[in-house]
């Protein structure tokens, strides 16, 4: 088994005759906290939705778990399935179920426990997100925005899952509950030691989180490394984002360029 | 070294003790096809305080491995416990999560079944009292654009009355001339036993122009518009178009509802007409083939055996019943909450009342008009 846990080779997306990605390639290592950024457009969601299986790319290969997702066999991909989570933007709990059901869903449809079992579990991974019971039978749509997403992050994270997607993960939160959140993904991932991909605008989220950075310009991946090489690395979507003002606040905080 | 399968193995140590060994991968992927045989065989490893537990030789932990273990340690730990430090984690949160359980179910009301009726009785009461409300604020908006000629509508109204009307006209079409033919020539198989073979003209005349074309044109138009303008309502809830207009100070009322309010009853009545036309078509088609009547003779006595009333009181219900579908429709679009369940929910009850109502005002409206409009 290589290293890489994702491997994107050669991935052209062409909308119309608008070219996203033109020969984009990019690797994920295991155990890594990897962060997309881009500006709007840049295909940061597109690139996710390609890895998740979602879309299919114009030319090129992903390879998740050494598979070619896109060019596979349906059972294969069904079983890859199970093995990564996925957090969406807005959370994507489904409405009509309430936060315990949403939870139960993907153990339900393992169709190997029985309910006392499954309700254990679920127990458990509301306690490790931080949710309180009394929450377990509240719907979707009566919950607060950073509920919802710690709701979504328990659902993600049931089966275990080697990979996880993180799409926005802080977006419409509040710079508290989004430290919260960003500390959460954190704790879980130093304890379960999981891949997560994550694509953000967040600057905080990403000094605090990841442990290298993908910065998508210009059609492709323009560098893929740690914060101080991305930081170094002369570009112009990199000096707006990084070197700005807000930019300059958010750095000071980032233990890894102290002193450097 | 190749991760193995989980595994429980018991033997007996120097001095007679039972140490109970779990090895292999106890991961969900690994435990997902075979939860019955390790809860089984953790079941048959006796009592839990009679044995050593060996747990360092698990290749692969996580919660649902601890889970299962901790399950079968009745949610507390062995007194003589051998764990990897990695793995103490795991057991850390099922410690945590200890006590969380139980899901709190209310106990069962036994006069539940009567509370229900009596909140539907009142839900429907509330129902009833909104789509008056919303009746009254349409008669005010209006009221109120009298004097402003600039504020009303028109864009909305004519687009209402293309996608309601005109581009109902095909279905309702078809329909009625089905049915034209079918009531013909069943009727003409009873008329020829009795040798009344006239009387086919009545009975279509009045029957589809007094009662089927209105109520079969208000089903359709109720199906095919009413729950479209609940679902757009109801979606425009859930993207907060609603919240946008209200914040613009734009009415909601005078933009969204009375212009479809407005065009459905200038519409439907008309297509009211449109459905009779064709089913007495249609019925004379058949009545041509059943009885051999001719089209002539059928559309010249049909003035004689209809009288003028009963078209006035198809297109009259034309204009009731859209007005009903219109405000049921709008009243439900207006209640969706922002949420898949309460949409479809909303759909679904919107069309169920619209129709319902329909067939209501129809009764209530046959036994008014029973005196009027016979030859």
């Amino acid at each position: 088994m290589s290293d890489a846990v994702v491997e994107v080779k050669g991935l052209w997306t062409v909308f119309g005759d608008l070219v996203v990605h033109r020969d984009l390639d990019l690797s994920i290592r295991r155990g890594e906290v990897l962060s997309l950024v881009g500006g709007s457009g840049s295909g940061k969601s597109v690139l996710l939705r390609q890895m998740l299986g979602l879309e299919r790319p114009y030319r090129g290969s992903v390879q998740v778990f050494d598979v070619p997702i896109h060019n596979c066999d349906v059972r294969l991909f069904k079983r890859i399935r199970k093995r990564w989570g996925v957090l969406f933007q807005h959370g994507a709990l489904y409405s009509a179920l309430s936060v315990f059901d949403n939870i139960a869903l993907p153990l339900r449809e393992l169709h190997a426990f029985d309910a006392d079992f499954i309700r254990d579990i679920v127990m458990l991974q509301l306690q490790a997100v931080g949710i309180d019971k009394v929450h377990a039978s509240t719907m979707p749509a009566d919950l607060s925005g950073g509920m919802v997403k710690r709701v979504a992050l328990a659902r993600a994270l049931v089966l275990e899952p080697e990979l996880v997607f993180l799409d926005e993960p802080t977006a419409g939160l509040d710079p508290d509950r989004s430290e919260g959140f960003v500390k959460l993904i954190r704790e879980l991932h130093d304890r379960l030691s999981f891949t997560v991909i994550m694509a953000t605008h967040d600057l905080d989220t990403l000094v605090s989180v990841s442990d290298r950075i993908a910065v998508l310009a210009d059609q492709k991946v323009v560098v893929c490394g740690s914060l101080k090489e991305v930081v170094e690395f002369d570009h112009p979507f990199i000096r707006n984002f990084f070197l700005g003002e807000r930019g300059e606040r958010a750095l000071s905080a980032a233990p890894a360029l102290q002193g450097a | 070294m190749p991760v193995r399968d989980p595994d429980v193995q018991v033997t007996a140590a120097g001095d007679g003790e039972r140490v109970v060994h779990l090895s292999g991968a106890w991961d969900i992927r690994a435990i997902e096809s075979r939860v019955q045989a390790l809860q089984s065989a953790l079941r048959d490893a006796g009592p839990v305080n009679a044995a050593h537990w060996d747990l360092s030789q698990i290749q692969r932990f996580d919660h649902i491995g601890a889970m299962l273990v901790w399950r079968a340690w009745d949610r507390c730990r062995p007194m003589r416990l051998e764990l990897r430090r990695e793995h103490e984690i795991f057991f850390g949160a099922c410690e945590g999560a200890a006590g969380t359980g139980t899901l709190a179910h209310p106990a069962p009301d036994p006069l539940a079944p009567v509370v229900a009726m009596g909140r539907g009785v009142l839900a429907a009461a509330g129902h009833a009292l909104e789509i008056l409300q919303l009746f009254g604020q349409l008669l005010l908006d209006a009221a109120a654009i009298i004097p402003r000629p600039h504020l009303r509508p028109w864009r909305e109204f004519s687009a209402s009355i293309y996608t309601i009307g005109a581009q109902a006209l095909g279905i309702t079409a078809l329909v009625g001339f089905l049915i034209g033919v079918v009531l013909s020539y069943l009727s003409a198989e009873q008329l020829r036993l009795v040798g009344a073979d006239v009387y086919i003209v009545n009975i279509l005349g009045v029957g589809i122009i007094r009662e089927l074309g209105p109520v079969v044109c208000s089903i359709l138009v109720a199906g095919r518009s009413g729950s479209a303008i609940t679902a757009q309502l109801g979606v425009m809830r859930v993207t907060e178009e609603l919240d946008a207009l209200s914040v613009m100070g734009i009415s909601k009322t005078l933009r969204l509802i009375l212009p479809k309010v407005a065009a459905i009853a200038v519409v439907l009545p008309l297509l009211v007409l449109w459905t009779c036309a064709v089913a007495l078509i249609g019925g004379a088609l058949s009545a041509k083939f059943q009885l051999g009547m001719s089209y002539l003779q059928f559309f010249s006595s049909l003035p004689a055996a209809v009288p003028e009333f009963n078209l006035w009181l198809g297109v009259s219900k034309g204009v009731v019943f859209g007005v009903l579908i219109a405000l049921t429709a709008c009243h439900f679009g207006l209640r969706i909450l922002p949420n898949t369940e309460s949409l479809a929910a909303g759909t679904t009850r919107s069309v169920v009342t619209s129709i319902t109502a329909v067939i209501l005002a129809d009764a209530i409206l046959a036994v008014i008009f029973s005196d009027v409009g016979w030859t």
